[in-house]
């Protein structure tokens, strides 16, 4: 069996809600980070499929999708440089400890 | 003349006060800079008679514009005429009496007076600005240092009366941008030119809805009843310039804009609406009088005094006839010249009894004249003794008021009439309990008013005596402003 | 023609005095300043005097009527066209005559105060103030417009009340100084709700026109005026009430007289001058300047002036027969035959031989000012003397004050009507216009009248007689010229005034009214009067125990006599329980808690909404997520299900 856009999907949404759920649980941010990552690369799954199933004569989808890959790399880079920062004034990377930015 | 100037020099003022570095000097300027101000409301004023007696008989004397936003309809457009002229002359006098009671200010001495100057430069800008946007610009220059002033330089539960007083006229503030807003998009044309406006129509349903938002919040500024709560505290903590200030030309702002934008706008709402305005200003006359007898505070004294006395400027306006607007006028002018010497005064005697509870002071008329001289003028001007001011803009009000036949208004008038037995009974239990009786023996070392004080009092006082004793200048300057409200209303 | 700068100056001279002593004085003038005065005045006397001759003899009778004239008028308040204030001078008899006895009396007090003030420290403040009463009474009587008789009015009540109080460091000086302007004040509102009436009803605010217009049945004011009712009144006839409600307050009419009694409380020579002699008279005059009006358009409300000014000259005399301080006896007195004066002008009629009243009342207007001014600074004389208002620390004084006796005497027969000095001629006339019109009016006042004469020897007697040798043991003389000269002269004045022939002079259309002297009619008050002195002298002559016995038999009423019939009480009553704690202590606790309270309340309900909704600002990255997905997922729905 050849497998369809649907499958594709279900991968997809599969991996997005793995993402979220792993970003609404993990305390640690490098955890958090990868659970972002993770919901990116769904989108990137879906922009790549629904290109490839449904308006196979355009690269509009593999284009977003590189751009996508690119920014989350940047993302990335500032997310790390955040959380190291983190570790040196709080000496954790727990979310819940950092909690100044409230009322 | 160029009415720019008006702004300019509390501008150009400012600025050099904040280049001091030095309180003496900074006194002086700031001095210098008020004179400036009173001599050019002088000479605002005497152009403007002549004008009027070369025959010159527009509406708007003086006018200058400058494009601002044309694609929005704002330019940047002043003029004057008699009503603005007295107002300018009230703000000229309480500023350079301010600075001078001021002169022992020791805290933050610099940003005194630059927010005194700041507040006066709001004021003049008010009064001179035809464009409803700018107007409304200067109006909330004119609010901001109040904050300060009392914050900073006040006493008692200042941090607590500043914010009632910010907040309250923020909200007033509010009303009218809302208010002004709606009379731009639905007024016809998109334009916040006052004359502009003033030349059409607006529509009937507009009115009924922007006139009560602009006379309500300009109201917040004149104490209308019930929102005349931020008046008692504010005055009672502020310094005694900042409540000479507050009492004296930011209470007359809210005034003048009832007057000149709300019900020279929107004529027909303000018949409409008029039943309400006089009976809200018949409770704030006679409430704020019963509400005077109770305080045992000379601040709080005059503040609930000065809720009564302004009622009688917006019992005036919502009179609409001719007389009865000019003598709202009067009693703008009139009140913001007593009430900034009443507080003066006060401010006089707390320096040297460091009380301000009527009760504890007895007998002071021996050891401080000059001052309670002084307090007991302020206080028969205040309760409308002939020959000082109060007796003019007064009866004026009621001679006014009585123009209307029906029972309503006649009733209204009465009523008011009888505040002034009241008003008797409170300013003479406060002030001949201060002035008079056997002297309290912790007072014998006071010493009478220095030469500022003199100054500042003698100042107040001429203009006092000015209109109080030929008052027919002022209201043939006036008039004519009331008459072309009148022909609007027709 | 009048000259009107002389006018004008019998008017500014003590103007100038009270800027001049008012801002100088105690730096520049300090003893000298006394003389000052006392010369700007004797100036301004003589022109006045001058003005009178003119006016009587010379140019103010056209064809045999007095002429109102207006020599000066100056636009100072211009409302609206027709209606505004000027400052003008009216010249009639009654105004004429007003301004002698004003700078008279005013003159003689001058002169007394010079001695009876001598030591005092604020000597150039009471001149300054006593230039300013008189500068306020000559412009209130000239007043050509009814607005300016209001702003003078006010200028006379304030006056009274720094005269008052010029013995500031006294509680009881203040109290009474404070009493005296809020009670005149209350009257006067009624004064200033009356104008605004009349000048609805007649379209002017001048003395002149509004006569005019009101009186003439032919013009349409006339008619309007009449027309409109309110309360089953003519709008005049309660315009007229009110201002009548003024003059009552300041003439010390039943009920607004307690102010007056208190009044004693200032200097006396200030008593003399503002509460005997002129100020208190200006509510009569009051009523004279706008007699036509009252007479022809509301004949009602000259009945009420009739009925209250009967009742309070009987109430007062009532009360005068109690009271042991010299000065409130004199009061009461005071009060009582301003009564008279009132209910003479509320009987009288308009014109001719019917306006009797009117000139009676002028004639005893001026007669009064003469002997009672005279017996004010007699009083004052003998407390200068004692050092005590109570009579109880007096008697015996005759010996030891020859002058002040004598012209005491004369003042205590002139106010009892005892021929042939002033009081006789003119409470004669009250009486008479009184027996023609109103019966009843007339027994009240021959009753008042016997009680005049006994009320006044009784003070005479328990001054002058009563003991054979006062105790005081040192004393300083009589007082010096300064203080004997003005009671001479007024005794001349109170013995020879009653001669004048005033209905020649002055009447209520300006004609010569005659007035005879009837022997028969005048049998009985003289008679009564007589009886009054001899009960008198045979109570208080020498000391002894009739008088308690009297009281005792009187017990009630001699005891509500001497309360002053718990008026005061009533009047606290009202003010402090009523007014106090029923108006003002709820306005401002409303204020405090209601008014203030929904304020603050708004102001704390922003804040307890705030802390509510500032829980979602946790600091919590995940939770923020968390929102933001169901948000996401909520806005998807919503646009999915519900807005398709």
């Amino acid at each position: 069996m050849q497998p369809g856009l649907y499958h594709i999907l279900f991968i997809s949404t599969a991996l997005f809600f793995i993402g979220v759920y792993g970003f609404f649980t993990r305390r640690n941010l490098v955890t958090m980070l990868m659970s972002v990552e993770l919901i990116l690369n769904s989108v990137n799954l879906n922009f790549i499929a629904f290109n490839k199933y449904l308006w196979f004569d355009k690269m509009d989808g593999l284009f977003f999708t590189i751009f996508i890959i690119a920014i989350a790399a940047a993302e990335a880079a500032v997310a790390i440089a955040i959380i190291i920062n983190l570790y040196r004034s709080h000496n954790s990377i727990d979310v819940e400890q950092t909690e100044e930015l409230r009322y | 003349m160029n009415l720019s100037l008006l702004i300019l020099i509390p501008l150009l003022t400012a600025i050099l006060l904040l280049l001091l570095r030095n309180a003496t000097q900074v006194k002086w300027v700031a001095l210098a800079g008020s004179a400036l101000q009173l001599v050019l409301a002088f000479v605002l004023l005497y152009n403007f008679r002549q004008q009027r007696i070369e025959g010159n008989t527009a509406q708007i004397l003086f006018e200058t514009s400058y494009n601002w936003f044309p694609s929005w309809g704002i330019s940047f457009h002043l003029g004057v005429d008699g009503i603005s002229v007295a107002m300018i002359l009230l703000t000229a006098f309480v500023v350079i009496a301010g600075v001078l009671v001021s002169w022992n200010v020791t805290k933050m001495t610099k940003e005194f007076f630059f927010m005194l100057i700041l507040l006066s430069l709001g004021a003049y800008g008010f009064f001179i600005s035809l464009d409803l946007f700018i107007l409304f610009f200067f109006l909330e220059i004119a609010v901001i240092p109040k904050y300060l002033l009392i914050g900073i330089w006040g006493s008692g539960k200042k941090e607590y009366s500043a914010n009632k007083l910010a907040l309250m006229l923020m909200g007033g503030s509010a009303l009218v941008l809302v208010g002004l807003l709606g009379t731009y998009f639905s007024g016809g044309v998109h334009s916040f030119d006052l004359l502009k406006l003033s030349q059409l129509q607006i529509p009937v349903q507009t009115q009924m809805i922007c006139f009560p938002l602009l006379f309500v919040g300009f109201g917040v500024f004149t104490a209308l009843f019930p929102f005349h709560t931020w008046v008692p505290d504010g005055h009672s903590s502020a310094p005694t310039a900042g409540s000479m200030f507050l009492a004296g030309i930011s209470m007359k702002l809210g005034g003048y804009g009832c007057l000149r934008i709300a019900t020279y706008l929107m004529p027909q709402a303000a018949k409409e609406y008029a039943t309400i305005i006089i009976v809200l200003s018949v409770i704030a006359i006679l409430y704020g009088a019963f509400a005077t007898m109770m305080q045992k505070d000379l601040k709080y004294i005059n503040a609930y005094s000065s809720i009564s006395h302004c009622g009688f400027v917006l019992l005036g306006i919502g009179m609409l006839t001719k007389t009865a607007i000019t003598g709202a006028v009067l009693q703008m002018v009139s009140h913001g010249l007593m009430t900034a010497l009443f507080f003066a005064v006060i401010g006089m005697i707390y320096e040297r009894t460091h009380t301000r509870q009527v009760s504890e002071m007895s007998g002071l008329l021996k050891k401080i004249p000059f001052v309670i001289t002084l307090l007991f003028i302020v206080g028969l001007c205040s309760l409308g003794l002939p020959g000082l001011s109060g007796f003019v803009a007064e009866m004026t009000v009621f001679m006014g008021s009585w123009q209307h036949p029906d029972t309503f208004s006649r009733a209204a008038t009465v009523l008011a009439c009888l505040s002034i037995v009241v008003t008797a009974v409170y300013i003479l239990r406060a002030v001949t309990k201060v002035a008079m009786g056997p002297l309290t023996e912790s007072f014998e070392q006071l010493k009478d008013a220095a030469w500022n004080e003199k100054l500042a009092a003698i100042i107040l006082l001429a203009a006092i005596l000015a209109v109080g004793l030929a008052p027919n200048w002022l209201i043939n300057l006036v008039s004519p402003g009331a008459e072309i409200i009148m022909q609007k209303m027709q | 023609m009048p000259n009107t700068t002389l006018i004008l100056l019998i008017i500014l001279l003590p103007l100038a005095g009270f800027v001049m002593l008012g801002i100088f004085g105690r730096k520049y003038f300090g003893n000298t300043s006394g003389v000052i005065a006392t010369s700007l005045l004797l100036l301004s006397t003589a022109l006045a005097f001058y003005t009178a001759y003119g006016y009587f003899f010379k140019y103010g009778k056209v064809d045999g009527m007095y002429q109102k004239l207006v020599p000066f008028k100056y636009t100072w308040l211009q409302f609206s066209p027709g209606l505004s204030i000027d400052m003008g001078i009216i010249i009639d008899p009654v105004s004429v005559m007003m301004l002698v006895v004003v700078t008279f009396v005013s003159l003689m007090v001058h002169v007394f105060s010079l001695g009876y003030m001598k030591s005092d420290e604020r000597f150039p403040t009471y001149y300054a103030f006593l230039g300013l009463f008189t500068f306020s009474m000559l412009g209130l009587v000239v007043s050509s417009n009814i607005f300016q008789i209001y702003f003078f009015w006010e200028l006379v009540g304030v006056s009274s009340f720094l005269l008052i109080g010029y013995h500031y460091d006294k509680p009881s000086a203040v109290a009474a100084c404070k009493k005296a302007f809020i009670v005149t004040r209350f009257a006067d509102v009624g004064f200033l709700i009356g104008i605004l009436v009349l000048s609805y009803s007649s379209g002017t605010l001048d003395f002149n026109t509004l006569i005019a217009n009101l009186t003439s049945p032919q013009t349409n004011e006339y008619k309007n005026a009449i027309a409109a009712s309110f309360l089953g009144m003519s709008a005049l006839t309660w315009g007229l009430i009110l201002v009548f409600i003024g003059a009552a307050g300041k003439s010390a009419m039943f009920p607004l007289h307690i102010w007056l009694p208190d009044a004693m409380e200032g200097p006396t020579p200030v008593s003399a001058l503002i509460h005997a002699a002129t100020m208190v008279v200006a509510g009569v005059f009051l009523v004279a300047r706008l007699f036509p009006v009252y007479a022809i358009a509301a004949p009602s409300a000259l009945n009420l002036v009739a009925y209250v000014g009967a009742f309070s000259a009987l109430f007062a005399a009532v009360i005068a027969c109690t009271q042991t301080d010299i000065k409130r006896v004199l009061a009461y007195s005071t009060m009582s035959q301003i009564g008279y004066m009132m209910f003479a002008l509320g009987v009288s009629k308009y014109g001719g031989e019917n306006g009797l009243g009117y000139t009676a009342s002028m004639f005893h207007l001026f007669t009064h000012a003469m002997f009672k001014a005279l017996l004010f600074l007699g009083a004052g004389a003998v407390i200068h003397f004692v050092h005590s208002n109570e009579m109880k620390d007096m008697g015996g004084l005759r010996k030891l004050m020859p002058i002040t006796h004598l012209t005491f005497l004369i003042g205590c027969l002139a106010i009892a009507g005892v021929p042939p000095f002033a009081g006789f001629f003119s409470k004669e006339e009250i009486l008479l216009a009184a027996y023609q019109h109103n019966q009843g009016i007339y027994w009240i006042a021959l009753i008042t009248s016997a009680l005049t004469a006994f009320y006044m020897f009784r003070l005479y007697f328990k001054i002058f007689w009563n003991r054979e040798h006062h105790p005081l043991h040192e004393h300083h003389g009589e007082g010096g010229f300064s203080m004997m000269m003005p009671l001479v002269l007024l005794a001349i004045g109170a013995a020879v005034a009653g001669f004048i022939p005033f209905g020649h002079f002055v009447s209520s259309d300006g004609t010569r009214l005659n007035t005879g002297f009837h022997l028969q009619f005048s049998i009985a008050p003289v008679a009564l009067g007589l009886a009054g002195i001899f009960i008198a002298m045979w109570m208080y002559k020498k000391q002894n125990a009739i008088p308690g016995k009297v009281a005792a038999s009187l017990n009630g009423f001699y005891k509500a006599a001497y309360h002053k019939f718990y008026i005061d009480e009533v009047y606290h009553f009202i003010t402090k329980k009523i007014i106090f704690n029923l108006i003002g202590r709820p306005a401002a606790w409303f204020d405090k808690y209601i008014v203030d309270g929904l304020v603050n309340a708004t102001g704390n309900g922003t804040e307890d909404f705030s802390a509510t909704i500032k829980k979602f600002q946790s600091g919590k990255v995940q939770s923020y997520a968390i929102y933001f997905l169901a948000g996401a997922i909520g806005l998807a729905l919503l646009f999915i299900y519900i807005w398709k």
